[in-house]
């Protein structure tokens, strides 16, 4: 169900370092939208919170709201990163459901 | 095997659907229970000021040239509007995104621990908003806003 997809790149925004991005297949229901078959509430199901490890220390960790798409792309960017460094994401979101992946850094 | 007539059908679907909703109305706050340092206060709040508040203590944030916001000026469908973030400030610890017209502003926070200074998404707008970037560093708060034009509404779809 829920794919956790992990990518690296160099950064075009930030010079000389390593963009790490993360895509996650999700849902991400608000709590607002009405589903048109039953007309009911589709109930709120949402990531809220993606932590980013590089060698096994956190870069990055990320809170989210409702407001992040479907299928939340996330990017950040890191100077110390360089090929053979192992990525691990994990995720988990309001309903307790939890996923992540690996990768290392510069693999195609 | 039990064939599944389209009348059992009707009455097994209709039945999980009761029971969804009785779970959404017995879970007010499901969020409660998980996720302790989830920052509830700060996505639940109805104002950028008490947002802020919520997630760093204080909403008095300076606004700086040296964050760069990468986003549409126009966006056509507000339920994915890619925004990029990038700071040459230093020492940067967090950078938050809140969107002004949406009713709960903050879409994200992000706290960075020796990653550089960008972070990236993609957010959901109701409506045409300006979008306030919030950038924490060496204990500072810093800020830059964009507004983005949105044709359809990427809320209640």
């Amino acid at each position: 169900m829920s794919l956790t997809k992990i990518k690296t790149r160099p950064s075009k925004d930030v010079a000389g370092a390593t963009e790490i991005l993360v895509l996650v297949n999700h849902p991400m229901e608000t709590g607002q939208r009405v589903d048109p078959k039953t007309k009911e509430k589709v109930p709120a199901h949402w990531i809220q919170k993606v932590t980013i490890e590089l060698n096994g220390k956190t870069v990055a960790d990320v809170d989210m709201g409702v407001a992040v798409s479907k299928d939340p792309l996330i990017a950040v960017a890191v100077k110390t990163a360089k090929n053979g460094d192992k990525v691990k994401v994990s995720w988990s979101d309001n309903k307790g459901e939890k996923g992540g992946g690996d990768y290392v850094v510069g693999a195609a | 095997m039990n064939p599944i007539t389209r009348r059992t059908f009707l009455k097994g679907s209709l039945a999980s659907g009761v029971l969804a909703v009785a779970a959404g109305a017995g879970l007010v706050k499901p969020t409660s229970v998980l996720a302790a340092s989830w920052p509830q206060a700060a996505f639940e709040a109805k104002g950028i000021d008490d947002a802020l508040k919520a997630l760093y203590g204080s909403a008095a944030a300076a606004e700086s040239s040296a964050i760069t916001i990468k986003a549409p000026i126009q966006a056509e469908n507000g339920a994915v509007v890619p925004i990029a973030v990038s700071t040459t400030l230093p020492g940067v610890e967090s950078i938050a995104v809140l969107v002004k017209e949406n009713a709960q502003p903050l879409v994200a926070a992000a706290t960075l621990n020796g990653a550089a200074g960008y972070f990236s998404a993609r957010m959901k707008m109701g409506k045409t908003s300006d979008v306030k970037v919030v950038v924490k560093a060496q204990g500072k708060l810093h800020t830059a806003t964009q507004q983005i034009k949105v044709t359809v509404g990427g809320c209640g779809g």
